[in-house]
Formats: structure tokens, sequence, C-alpha cells
């Protein structure tokens, strides 16, 4: 294999590169020390024809392997775009020119880690091999999409627009969903003046015109296998037949479920017939006829309404949704209006704490509301006395009073609850549990309240999509919302997070499109976010594996399955490429073509070490290269200062770090050791979920091995960097070297 | 209490804010109030009123006529435009406090002696007789309001003030004989008094 | 520059042995150096001000106004009408922009004026002094004319309310309105821009019926300029200049402080600077004399 491999260097002098250091001494360093075949220089590398250069020694002398010493890995990557061969980059301008003075007496220091880096990123190449498909590539077109209200029905549509083949799964009888028999809705259109028309019969009618869009009512999913671009998906109709679709990508619109208002016995909800929910009022609204709306305990016509805000939501109590449904402010004043426009001049109330009216005709609606004399009270309800007029107890909380009203209907604006599957986590974690017999009771108790699955996913890590916190699906909420952790199947609509028809219209669209990008994404063998359109995959020695089960445990994706024998069950276009298998594979067998234990291990190994009568310190900087290797070149950007002795290496994720980096870097005569990754808590930053939180609690051992060391704890440090953290990143570094100062050199160095 | 009071509570039995509505000026504004406080926060004079105009507009909606119209608040409004400017919600409030006080005075709710009720008619009745003010017969008005003893009470606290201000030119007794005003009085009254008909047509067919 | 002709409406305070005589003094002698003709609006009638609305209700309110406009627009023909008093500007220009949106209020109002054969039409614009000088002359026409610079004196800008809110002068902002600490700075004092009262409310006309509650608004009014290291106060404002002048001896009695504060109009200081005399700039008019100007009039 060696014998294919040629390695060529590439040394830009541009951007000052070239003033601030010396080349020949560079290049010297990269055929001398980096072995590199071949090493060339110019003045403008990312220039037409520096990258012309590359190209045709590329093509002419079969060069496989390329090193780039220019500016940071992030830079430049149009240009530096060759995907045919095995790439490294060694950063001098970021890493290196922009983050040390320009001054005499810093001149050696300045050159000492430029020639590090170029060493690092030649031994790096040396040990990468160029990305090549695995073979399991399958290009299917196929959308299969969960729920058939409005999310799905819209991500239906969209999918089949765009000219994809989609099969729409509805459990109940009927499209439509939630809203399906609503009366009116929320406006979505300027003037935002008065509720507007019920959107879904004519999307229904859209749905079964489309001959592009299967609809499968009265169906559920038995069991879903496989992994995007070739998911095999088993339904199961009520009569008992079933059918299995061969699928491309998911969406799972599952909907929400309105909040069980019986708990709120203080509103005489259980009481009274008049008191309903504002999911209820809709079908009172429909019955109406056009009419006005009448009580269900008489069927007397309301001449007196009020609406009691946050029924039930946005509270600590027990029982009660502890956020807010964002929505329910705006259907309280939808629901007022049709009041008003069928119940002629009565008297509507609607008692609010907060009035939140998001979106953008939001505002417009609340004032359109106000304008109708729909009496908006700021006020607490505290109780509701059921009798043949209810009265509703209050505190004013601007005339600061306890008061109280009589109304013939209460309507209670309670919260929306996701349709989700079972957590998975939720029984997988009672695998920590040893005992066999509580672990079963533990498992028991759980399914007794878990809801049935949606997708029955054959997956190591469990049938449905993870949560996050009450029950709604986990996704990157920042970066990307619609990417959950199972890679090929999109989150959309309530299910994800409470929102209102025009929002989950948009989630929809949205979704589709990500289902398209995943399906096609699997047909080329490319990966989803964020490292889209990574072509390597994770690949493990079968003969070094212990069959411990953690990298199937603790892929954040669960793309991993295992086999009879216990061993990894790679599923390629399930895989993320973050390689937190990786770093958590004790035996090190876990690899990438481009990424692996040995290309970091030989950075680490080919920075030189000075003898301890120098007095130059090594501190090796592990940065993820999603938040914090960022933050570092903003930082160099704009000019902040690092430690001469640091060297950053770029890493994936947190998650990837294999502790073997740790005591290899300390045994070999580092001084310290920074690692820099995400914030990892329930507000998590991690671009991969759980790579940071798996780090940190690996790492929380990593004490142990500084003891067996005889070696001062303080020299590893871990820490949440964010991509903002211009000032504070190079500090932590910076700090680093101020801790090995005080506390002295290694004692490894040889 | 008068007759219109008692005509408009029979008509506008059980909605204080329809009441407003029809007959304060800029009254329609009233239910646009998003209850965010900024105008009590803003009035200089907010520490003196019963209801600030925020709470002013809530009792207005729970239907608290009698609180509303016998309140001595809204005569603390000096017409600084403080809440017009912050609202966000753009009410009128200055006005809309201007409205109530003069509904309240015109229904025969307003407090007894509250000064600036009493000043604001001084003031009017001052500068209809010639159609200019006369600045000497309103303070003097002002300071025996309340009957002879307590006027020269005042006039003796404020002695020395008027002497400085006739020293300085700024005070003339002349214009206690006569004094500025518009070449025909009696034109100008004659238009304000259609006015004021025309007007009072209005609440009266409101009745 | 060309002279700039405009329908002058002064005010009852503004009137001979008024309150603000002195106002309307420096004012003809500012619009001279500067080249304004002020023509005044024949036979005005007072506006009703700030306070008139408790006696005399919507209509007769907008109606007084409604005459002044139509006076001016009969005589003083495509003239813009420009007032020195805020009250008088507020109420006109208040009135004006009603009787524009509320077309009953304009019918009425010119059924209640033809009772005297008058004619509203409303198409005069209605504007202060202080937006003449902002928009018209500049703050560099106004340096130009400066003959000689009040140096040595730190003035604080009070605007007040009824200038500022809710019109606003040349678009500036409510909370911290700039042109009168420009116009300080034109005529060569210094100026105080962070002046943390100078939006406060006097009290206004409640400074007669709440003497109590007025006096301490104008109490921290004065007391803020003193803390800034005021040597006076600038106002644009008839009523303001009056309240936060005339009640120092009865604040002084209450308190136990010792303010002396000059309280000057924008049209003092710019007669002083454009060299005129101290009679002309109507430094005589004031109870607590402005020594200073007093002694740079003299010069």
């Amino acid at each position: 294999m060696a014998d294919d491999k040629k390695f060529a260097g590439y040394i830009c002098t541009g951007c000052g590169i070239g003033d601030r250091l010396d080349a020949s001494t560079l290049e010297q360093v990269a055929t001398r020390d980096g072995k590199m075949q071949s090493c060339k220089q110019s003045e403008m590398l990312c220039g037409a024809e520096g990258v012309q250069m590359i190209k045709d020694d590329i093509a002419n002398d079969s060069v496989t392997h390329v090193m780039i010493a220019a500016c940071s890995r992030r830079a430049k990557v149009e240009a530096f775009n060759f995907t045919d061969v095995a790439l490294t980059r060694a950063n001098l301008r970021e890493g290196v020119i922009w983050v040390r003075p320009d001054t005499d007496e810093n001149t050696e220091t300045t050159q000492e880690m430029a020639d590090d880096y170029i060493r690092m990123a030649c031994a790096e190449l040396k040990a990468m091999n160029k990305p090549a498909p695995s073979g399991e590539q399958e290009l299917n077109k196929n959308i299969l999409v969960v729920g058939g209200g409005i999310t799905g029905m819209t991500a239906a549509l969209e999918a089949a627009a765009a000219g994809y083949p989609v099969h729409l799964v509805e459990k109940s009888g009927a499209l439509g969903g939630a809203v399906g028999g609503y009366y009116k809705v929320i406006p979505t259109r300027s003037p935002y003046a008065e509720p507007a028309e019920n959107p879904v019969p004519a999307m229904i009618e859209t749905i079964e015109a489309n001959d592009k869009i299967t609809v499968h009512l009265h169906s559920t999913i038995a069991k879903t296998d496989g992994a995007p671009g070739r998911f095999s998906v088993e339904l199961a109709t009520e009569s008992g037949s079933s059918q299995t679709l061969s699928i491309g990508a998911m969406v799972q619109a599952s909907g929400w479920k309105p909040y069980d208002a019986n708990q709120l016995p203080e509103f005489a909800y259980d009481k009274s017939a008049d008191v309903v929910t504002n999911h209820e009022l809709e079908a009172l609204a429909v019955a109406a006829n056009g009419g006005p709306i009448k009580r269900p305990s008489d069927g007397k016509e309301v001449k007196s309404v009020c609406f009691i805000q946050n029924a039930g939501q946005c509270s600590d109590k027990e029982g009660h949704l502890s956020y807010f449904s964002g929505v329910t402010d705006l259907i309280s004043i939808k629901q007022a209006m049709y009041f008003k426009e069928l119940n002629g001049d009565c008297d509507t109330t609607i008692l609010f704490d907060n009035l939140r009216t998001p979106g953008a005709g939001g505002e417009d609606f609340y004032r359109a509301g106000q304008q109708a004399m729909v009496t908006f009270s700021k006020g607490i309800a505290s109780e509701v006395v059921a009798g043949d007029s209810l009265t509703v107890k209050f505190q004013d909380k601007i005339l600061n009073e306890e008061t109280e009203m009589a109304c013939d209907l209460v309507v209670l604006a309670t919260g929306m609850e996701p349709n989700s599957g079972p957590d998975p986590y939720a029984l997988l974690a009672l695998e920590e549990i040893e005992d066999l017999d509580e672990r079963a009771k533990k498992q028991e108790e759980i399914i007794a309240v878990a809801p049935p699955s949606i997708l029955n996913l054959e997956y190591r890590q469990g049938t449905d999509l993870p949560h996050l916190k009450n029950g709604f699906t986990d996704s990157h909420f920042i970066c990307f919302p619609y990417e959950t952790r199972r890679t090929g199947i999109y989150a959309v609509g309530p299910v994800r997070r409470p929102m209102d028809i025009q929002q989950a219209r948009d989630d929809a669209t949205g979704g589709a499109m990500k289902a398209i990008q995943a399906a096609e994404n699997a047909g080329k063998g490319r990966a989803a976010h964020p490292r889209s359109g990574d072509l390597s995959f994770p690949t493990f020695r079968k003969e070094g594996c212990t069959q411990c089960k953690r990298c199937t445990v603790e892929c954040p994706f669960g793309a991993i399955n295992e086999d009879e024998e216990g061993y990894p069950m790679y599923n390629e276009s399930r895989c993320r490429r973050c390689g937190t298998c990786m770093g958590a594979c004790p035996v090190r067998v876990i690899s990438f073509e481009n990424y692996s234990v040995n290309t970091v291990n030989e950075q680490i190994k080919n920075c030189e070490i000075p003898e301890e009568w120098d007095e130059k310190p090594r501190i090796l900087v592990l940065a993820c290269e999603n938040d914090a290797y960022p933050a570092l070149d903003q930082a160099a950007q704009a000019g902040v200062e690092v430690n001469p002795w640091a060297r950053v290496v770029p890493i994936r994720c947190l998650g990837s770090v294999s502790l073997s980096w740790v005591t290899d870097a300390l045994n070999s005569g580092y001084d310290g050791i920074v690692l820099m990754g995400c914030r990892r808590d329930d507000d998590y930053q991690c671009h991969f979920v759980r790579g940071s939180a798996m780090a940190a609690e690996r790492m929380s051992k990593v004490g142990d091995t500084l003891e067996s060391l005889n070696l001062e704890p303080e020299r590893v440090e871990l820490y949440e960097v964010a991509i903002t953290d211009i000032q504070r990143a190079p500090q932590l570094i910076n700090d680093m070297a101020d801790t090995v100062e005080k506390i002295g050199l290694s004692p490894f160095k040889f | 209490m008068s007759d219109l009071n008692t005509s408009m509570i029979e008509k506008y039995r059980s909605s204080f804010l329809k009441e407003v509505e029809a007959n304060v000026e800029e009254g329609e504004w009233v239910k646009m109030c998003m209850q965010c406080g900024v105008c009590s926060g803003s009035c200089p004079l907010g520490k003196h009123w019963d209801h600030p105009p925020q709470e002013i507009f809530m009792m207005i909606r729970a239907n608290k006529r009698e609180e509303v119209l016998g309140s001595d608040s809204m005569w603390m409004c000096t017409s600084c435009y403080n809440c017009i400017a912050r609202c966000p919600r753009g009410l009128p409030i200055t006005h809309i406090m201007h409205g109530l006080a003069v509904y309240s005075k015109r229904l025969g709710l307003t407090p007894k002696k509250q000064p600036t009720a009493e000043f604001s008619q001084i003031f009017w009745d001052n500068l209809m007789k010639k159609g200019r003010v006369n600045e000497l017969k309103l303070g003097l008005s002002m300071n025996f309001k309340d009957g002879f003893g307590e006027g020269v009470k005042n006039a003796m606290a404020n002695q020395k003030l008027g002497q400085n201000m006739m020293k300085a030119k700024r005070m003339n007794p002349m214009e206690a004989f006569g004094g500025h005003g518009v070449k025909s009085p009696g034109d100008l009254q004659k238009i304000i008094k259609k006015a004021q008909e025309i007007e009072e047509s209005k609440i009266q067919a409101a009745k | 520059m060309a002279k700039i002709e405009l329908s002058f409406y002064p005010g009852c305070s503004s009137q001979k042995g008024a309150t603000s005589s002195n106002y309307l003094v420096s004012a003809q002698t500012m619009c001279e150096e500067l080249d304004i003709q002020l023509n005044e609006i024949p036979d005005w009638n007072c506006c009703g001000a700030s306070i008139g609305y408790g006696g005399g209700g919507e209509l007769p309110r907008l109606t007084l106004s409604a005459r002044n406009i139509a006076l001016s627009e009969e005589h003083n023909k495509g003239q813009e009408i420009v007032a020195t008093c805020a009250a008088c500007w507020l109420s006109t220009r208040e009135a004006k922009e009603r009787l524009h949106e509320d077309e009953q209020m304009f019918k009425d109002a010119n059924a209640a004026l033809s009772e005297a054969g008058l004619k509203y039409e409303g198409e005069a614009n209605v504007r202060h002094m202080v937006e003449v000088l902002v928009e018209d002359i500049g703050f560099d026409g106004i340096k130009e004319k400066v003959k000689k610079p009040l140096e040595g004196l730190k003035i604080a800008g009070y605007v007040g309310c009824q200038t500022n809110r809710p019109f606003g002068i040349a678009g500036e902002s409510f909370e911290n309105p700039m042109y009168l600490d420009n116009i300080v700075d034109a005529v060569g004092a210094e100026s105080i821009p962070t002046y943390e009262k100078k939006v406060q409310c006097c009290g206004g006309a409640l400074a007669f019926s709440e003497p109590e509650k007025s006096q301490e608004m104008i109490k921290g009014i004065l007391e803020a300029a003193y803390d800034n290291g005021a040597d006076m106060i600038v106002t644009p404002c008839p009523l303001c200049q009056a309240n936060t002048e005339i009640y120092q001896d009865q604040i002084n009695e209450k308190y136990g402080t010792k303010f002396k504060m000059p309280i000057v109009y924008y049209s003092t200081l710019m007669s002083v600077a454009f060299g005129r005399s101290a009679k002309d700039a109507a430094l005589d008019g004031h109870v607590i004399p402005a020594k200073q100007l007093e002694e740079i009039a003299n010069k």
C-alpha cells in the first residue's frame, strides 16, 4: 500500500507568513522531518496559480497526500477543496504569526511553533488514508411521513412538490389531526384582524389529488429497520394486514395532545360541563353552526365567557406543565373573537398574567381583539365555583384586589404536550442496575406509563427518538433544529416543541427538505450535519475488539447495532462521524480513514519537546473544531496573543478524545494539556449532542492516571468553550502556561 | 348628582367602557391599553394619583364607574404629555384624562373644592370675559376662591411675589381696570356659545 | 439669507404687563437680528392653555384655536403661524390636527366660527419659534450673528414639557433633546447636555392649584442645575420660566434652600450675544437678575 502513496507539501508565504517565518527552514522541516517527497512554496497558494499547481501535481505526479502549510483549516476551504486526496493543513497564519508579537526576541519561538505545526501536519498526513466509499450507499427517494395532521400533510406536500414519492401514515381514519376539527385558525396574513378559515379541508383535497403521495389511514408502524437510504418500514393496519415499505428518509410529525384538565380541580373542570378547555371549545364553536355558541350543560346561549390563561401551564405546581405552550394566548384571542362574531354582545374577558402573542401578526391580532371589545384583564384566577352561573375568583393584578366575576362559560387555556414515543434512554439507563430482578421491576414501571412506540426502531438504543425535556424530542436547538438524534428521521411540528400552525408548517417544510437531503446523502455516502459532506466513516478491527459494547452504548445517534456475538455493526448512513465511538473504545480499534487514534497520536509525538534545561514548556491543546477552534481563529484575527509553548490540535469532537492521547502526551513530556469542548448540560451546544458530556465523564477518571504518573492534577484541564469566547479561549491556554510556570516543568522530558 | 348622571347610569347600566367610548374625549382608546404601566411610571405627579392612568383604564374595564368619575386622580394631570410620548400603544392618555375629568365635572361627580377643577373653571371664565387672559384677575380670583378671609391670607402669602413681578413690569395693577382683550369680546362669546351648544346637544342625544 | 416672514401668535402672557412680557421683547430683538419679520395675527385670542380644558370642554377649546388660525389665514395669507409660547403652539397645532382628522369636528368648529363670519380652512402650518431657529436658521446661522460670545457662562438648558412633547422639535428625542444645548453652544456659552432635569415637568398650570406639589418638582429642577454647576437656566417656555423663577423665594422659605438661579429665555441669550443692549434683551424683566448677562450686554 505504502508504495501507492505520494506525499507533497505546499507552503504559502503570503499574508505575512514569508515575512515572519523562514520559509526555507519550513521547507526543510517538511522534507527532512516530515518526509514529504516534495515541497513547494507559493506567494499566494490559495490563488488560481497556487491551486492549479496542486491540482497538476495530483493529476500528473499522482500525489495522494497533500500537506498545506498556510492559513487555518477553516479558511480558504473552497480553494483547497481536493476531494480525491488525503489532506491536512498546518496553521501558520491564525495559529502562529497572528498570535505572536512581531519582535526580535520572539522570532525564535515563533519559528519553532511553525516548524512544529509542519512536523505535526506531516505526521498526521502519514497516518491518514484517502477516504473511500464503504459500498453501503443506496439512493432511495421514498420519504415516509408519520402523522397526518397539518404538520405531516405539509411535509408530504412539500416533499412531493420537490419530486419525491411520499408515504403518509396516519393512525386514525382521517387526515387532519388535532386542528382538523377547529372552527377557525389564527390568521397568518396581514392585517391579522380576524380568525381565518381552517386550512385543513383544502389541504386534504390537495393531498388526495396528488399522485406522488400515498396515504395510509388506520395505520401504524410495526417495525423500522435499517438506516437512511435503506429503511425497511413495516406498516400495520387496524384490520390486521401489513405491508413493508422501502424508505430513504423519514419525517415524524406525530403532533401533540391536549393537557388533561382533570388535573385542575380548582377550576371545577371535573364538576361543571360549562368549564371547557380551549381544545374543547372548538367543537362547541363548530356545533354552533354559525349561530351563537351554547353552553354544554343546558344549551343556553352564552352571554358571558371568561378565558383563564396559563391554566395548568407555566407553573411549577405538581401535575402542571412547567413550560408555556407559546400559542395559547393567541388561541384565546381567536376564540374570544368567536364570541364577538357569533354571540352578539357577549361579555368576553381574558384573564391573563403575561399575555404573549408571538409571531409576525401576534401584536396586531391582540389589538384586533381589543378593537373587538374583548376585555383583557390582568388577573390570576384562583378558583372557579360551579353553579348555574359560574363564579371565577381572581386576583386583579392592576387594582390589587381579590375579586370575582360571574359568567356562563369558562374556557381554560391549557397547554400542548408532545405525542412522542417512549424515551429510549429511560430504559437504557437501567442497564446500570446490576440486580437483574430490580432492573426488571424498574423496567416494568417505566413501560407501564410509557406511551406506545411510534417508530418501533430496531436500534440498539431503543425504539424511538430520544427526548430532551418534558417529552419533546431532542435536537440541536441552536444550530440544527431538525437533526434529531436518529439520522435521517426528522421530528417536526409540536412533537419537537409547542408551536402554532404557521410555525408547524414552516417546520414541516424544513423537515421535508432535510429528509430529502438525508436520502440523497445516503445515496452518496455523505454525512449529515454537522460534518455534512464528510465521506469518511468509522470501521473497527474485529480481531482487537473485546465486545465491551461501549461504542454501541455511547454513540449519541444510536448508529451502531450489535450482532449476535456482541460485535458492533456500523450503519454508515446513520453515523455523523463525530468519533465518539473512537474515544469510547478502550482498545483503540475504531478509526476513520482520515481521523484516528493514530493520526492525533502522531501529531502529539512529532511536536519537538525541548530538553528540560531549555526551559521551553509544551502545552497540548485539544480543541473541538466546531466551537473552540473557530474561537481561537477569531481571537487570532483580533490579534489576541497566545503563549508560544502551546500546540493546538483540532479534533472532531471532545467525544472522540482517546484517553491514550492524554497519557501518551504526558508520558512524552508535555507540561500541560488543555481540552476544549462545547457546553454539555441540558442546554448543550455540543454539535454531536452527547460527545462533550461523554468526554467529561471519561476525563473525570484522568486524575487517577495523573496520580499514577505522580503528576499534579492541574496539568490537565477540561473547559467548555463557546464560539464567542474570543478573549477567553486564548486566556485559558495562557492560564495553563502560568500554571506550568508555577508548578514547574514535567519530569517526563528526555 | 345631576339628571344627566342618572340617565347615563340608566343607559350604560353594565358597561362603563361603552359609556366612556361614547362620551369621553378620545375614550375609544381606553380598550387598547395593554396594561404595561409605563404611563403611571412616567407621570411627574404619579405618586399623588389615587389611581394612576393604568389603573384608571383597568377600572373602566372593570365597570368601576363611581370610583373613576368620583376620583380626584385625573385632576392631577399637569399636561406634561410624558405618558403620550412614552405609551407603546400610542394612546392619547393626557387627552383621555382631561376628557374623563371634564365628563366627571359635567355629571357633577368631581370632588367638591378640587383645586385644579376650580382653577380651570376660573381660568376659562377669565379668558371668556375679554378673549384674553387677565393674569391679575386670574391670580385674585384664585386667591379669593374660598372666600374673603382665605383670600387675604393667600394674598399676604404671595405679597412678595407680586411685588417682585410688578418691579419687573410683569404684573400690572392697572389690569384690574379693563386690561387686554380682543376687539369684540361679544363676537368671540357668540362663537364659543355656539360651540358649547353643539357639544351639549351631542351629550343630550347620547342620553 | 432671505427675510423670513411669519404670522405671529404672541399669546396672553407675552402682553405688556404680563408674566412673560420680557420674552416678547427679547424675541422681537432676536428676530430683528435674524431678519425675521413677525406679522402679529390681528385680534388673536387666548388658546385656552393647558388648563382651559376643565372649563371649556373639547369643541369650545378647539374652536378658540380655530379662530386664531382662521384670522391668520385671512389676514396673513400664505404665512406659517409661529408661536413663542409652548401652550399656544401646542393648543393651536393640536387643534389643527384634530380638526383635520375629525370631519364632524371640522364642520362643528366652522359652524361656531360662522357666528362671527369667520371661516376655518386649516391650511397654515403651525410652528414654534424654536423650530424656525433650528430648522430654518440653523445653529451655524445663529453662530454667524454672534458679536459677543457668552464666554465663561455655564447654562443648563431646561426644555420642559410642551415645547418637547407631544410634537417634538426637529425630530429630536423626547427624552434627551439637544437643541437648547446646541443654541447655548452656538452663542458661545458652555452647555450641560447631561442636565438630568431638562425635560422634567415644572407643574405647569398646577403651580396655581397645587403649589406644594409643583414647588417640589421646581426645587428638583433648580437643584440639578446647581449640582451641574450652572450659572443660569435657559428655557423656551414662558410658564417654565415663570414657575422656576418666581417661586424660588417660597421654595427657599419652605425647604431652607438658598436658590437664586437666574432663568432666561433663549431669546435673551441671543439678544445679548448678538450685541444688543440689556434693555433690548429685556434683562430688566427678571425677578432674579441675570447679572453675568447684564455685564456682557453693558460691555
